[in-house]
């Protein structure tokens, strides 16, 4: 009976015993901040992040990083507001968002041929994919200016509440995350991931096509980093260049602060889920408590952001030292 | 490489192990070659010693980010030591000339200190390297903006012109550079940590067993960044007379300096590879965006073709995959 319950690892739980006391500290601080309107808004703000982890994530898990997910994620936005002006407004509108997520794939698809095909490193070629995605979005946008407004329908998608109480993003990250949870622990696929993570080579000798496998987990990320970009260009109501820059260190935080190894093999789904809401709430709490209020009584002004970077950096060296040391070398 | 006695072969097995910095250099040579030859006035001293300014920022980065890369590692904060050490610079190295020399040793004292900092908690925090330095960045940024909240500042005239002029055609940039790899680095590489750094990225396990010293050396690899990465931020400060905090420009120092070792030959892997190499990685490339205003390429597509040439520069070390034969080898 015991046995058949999920089994829930140190790391995911000390990440919602920190989510707690965010709010708790919160909630001593400015009462009255816990309502469930604040709370489902900081879930909405939230799976944005989300989405772009949950691509990021199944990367993560198997040894390898993406980091050319800020401009494939600007690439989203704006291949999808573009599509208008690509396709003509007949066409344009209904493929708006099948096209930025295609784009995305197609990055993602690149990015998975020279890491599994070519065996470069990741690290360095994800991010001259990322140079490259930059480079064809600003000749995108470039001589004459295009179509940068979002369709109706990203509109509804980001900001729309199709269930009463229940931001849209947040189904489209529930509906994300189940989708993510089911292919990590009951297909194949998701056991092969893992089983990369751990030693490529075994999983060579045991008959999988890791190099496939590797490809498909690219292009996921890829097809995630765009439609979050397309959820945020719907949230803001256009899109813009570099709008994806501020999302690559906190999704690879959030993924560790959920106690994924960075160096891949091991790590759950819940626990992206319990480091994306952190991440998300840290900064939120932060913005709400004003810390620089208080050095300014002390008449030292500084700007809101110095304490945000310097927390969010403590937070990580901290909460890593708690369960995410290595093994000394013995 | 010490010994003294030198066989026949030697030579070529010294070239072997210096391919990397030699393909970067040559590279290099013939792409500024074509940026000169392609200049309406030839290549005066202006032109040459502008370019080597543009080029030092990124080599000193670039420098400061091979040494960790050499251990097994990465330090993801390197930029923003280099923006605080801007920042820094445009604070306290202002005034009368004894006031700047002491401005100066505080800027590469903050940048040792910000590197012991990223080496400690990657050694006795046992961190990943990955993650600990992208804690530290976000630390390092955030004393960066509040010490220049808005940009602006003002640094030692003299000393500035010292640091961007050439002299008889040499670029004190390009004398800087010299003199950081023949007073820092040569020694240091000699020296029992430095041969450690490389046993450390090669097999941290095997070094461990021969008793070298493991913790030092990578402390020493980390707090050296952190003092290359000061340099550059110091040389930045000399160019623009103007510190900024801005997280775009960290972070994209940061991305370009892991760019410009792998085209020097660094493995990322750690263990081989050295820091010439990334001096001229760092220049190919700033050459690339030189070379598109020469050729009047719209100035916009400059980071589709920085991509363009790293996707290039990576792709060609695919090449080893056709010698492989045994397909295992591709494998972890």
């Amino acid at each position: 009976m015991v046995r058949s319950l999920p089994k829930i690892d140190v790391a995911t739980l000390i990440a919602f015993g920190c989510i707690v006391l965010l709010l708790l500290l919160g909630a001593a601080a400015k009462p009255g901040l816990l309502s469930v309107d604040y709370l489902v808004q900081q879930l909405q703000v939230a799976s944005f992040l989300g989405v772009i982890a949950t691509g990021e994530m199944i990367v993560i898990l198997m040894g390898q990083i993406d980091l050319s997910i800020p401009w494939t994620i600007s690439m989203g936005g704006m291949m999808a507001t573009g599509a208008v002006g690509i396709f003509g407004p007949t066409l344009g509108v209904p493929l708006a968002i099948p096209f930025g997520i295609f784009c995305g794939l197609m990055v993602g698809l690149i990015n998975g041929l020279g890491v599994a095909y070519l065996r470069a490193p990741s690290m360095i070629f994800t991010l001259g994919m990322n140079a490259v995605a930059q480079g064809l979005m600003v000749y995108h946008t470039g001589g004459f200016a295009p179509q940068d407004r979002a369709t109706e329908l990203m509109v509804a998608i980001a900001s729309g509440q199709l269930i009463r109480g229940l931001p849209n993003p947040l189904l489209v990250w529930i509906a994300l995350g189940a989708a993510a949870v089911y292919m990590l622990t009951q297909m194949r696929l998701g056991r092969e991931v893992y089983a990369i993570g751990n030693r490529e080579r075994a999983v060579f000798l045991s008959g999988v096509d890791s190099r496939r496998v590797t490809l498909i987990a690219f292009a996921l990320c890829g097809a995630c980093a765009a439609a979050a970009g397309i959820l945020l260009a719907g949230w803001a109501n256009r899109s813009y260049q570099a709008m994806g820059d501020p999302y690559l260190l906190p999704a690879i935080a959030a993924i560790v602060l959920g106690g994924t190894n960075v160096l891949g093999g091991r790590g759950t789904y819940l626990g992206t889920v319990a480091g994306v809401i952190l991440i998300t709430l840290l900064q939120s709490i932060l913005s709400v408590l004003q810390p620089q209020d208080y050095f300014a009584e002390m008449g030292i002004k500084l700007p809101a952001d110095v304490f945000r970077q310097v927390v969010f950096g403590l937070v990580i060296i901290v909460m890593m030292m708690l369960y995410g040391r290595e093994k000394a070398v013995r | 490489m010490t010994s003294g006695r030198r066989r026949k072969g030697d030579w070529r097995y010294g070239l072997a192990a210096q391919r990397g910095p030699l393909v970067a250099a040559a590279i290099f040579a013939a792409m500024f070659g074509v940026y000169g030859a392609a200049q309406p006035n030839g290549l005066s001293v202006d032109v040459i010693n502008t370019a080597a300014n543009k080029g030092a920022l990124l080599a000193l980065v670039g420098m400061a980010q091979t040494l960790p890369v050499l251990t097994g590692g990465l330090d993801l904060s390197v930029g923003m030591i280099f923006m605080l050490a801007n920042c820094l610079a445009s604070t306290i190295v202002t005034g009368s000339a004894a006031a700047s020399a002491f401005g100066i040793v505080g800027v590469l004292g903050a940048g040792l200190l910000c590197g012991l900092v990223n080496g400690l908690v990657v050694v006795y925090g046992r961190l990943q390297p990955l993650i600990a330095t992208l804690a530290t960045s976000a630390i390092y940024f955030g004393i960066a903006l509040a010490l220049r909240p808005q940009p602006g500042g003002d640094i030692n005239g003299d000393f500035a012109d010292l640091m961007t002029r050439s002299t008889y055609g040499v670029p004190s940039s390009v004398l800087l550079i010299v003199a950081t790899i023949v007073v820092v680095w040569i020694p240091f590489r000699n020296a029992t940590l430095g041969r450690a750094v490389y046993a450390v990225g090669s097999s941290e396990q095997a070094a461990y067993m021969s008793g070298v010293p493991i913790a030092r050396a990578k402390i020493a690899a980390y707090t050296l960044a952190g003092f290359l990465a000061a340099l550059g931020g110091l040389l930045l400060t000399c160019i623009t007379f103007s510190g900024e905090a801005r997280a775009a420009l960290g972070g994209d120092y940061t991305l370009n300096s892991i760019a410009a070792l792998v085209i020097g030959g660094t493995s990322l892997f750690g263990g081989a590879g050295g820091v010439v190499g990334s001096v001229f990685g760092a220049f190919v490339m700033r050459t690339v965006g030189d070379l598109l205003i020469v050729f009047n390429i719209n100035p916009v597509l400059q980071p589709l073709f920085v991509g363009l040439v790293l996707l290039f520069a990576i792709s060609l070390g695919s090449l080893r995959l056709l010698r492989v034969r045994n397909k295992l080898d591709l494998y972890r």
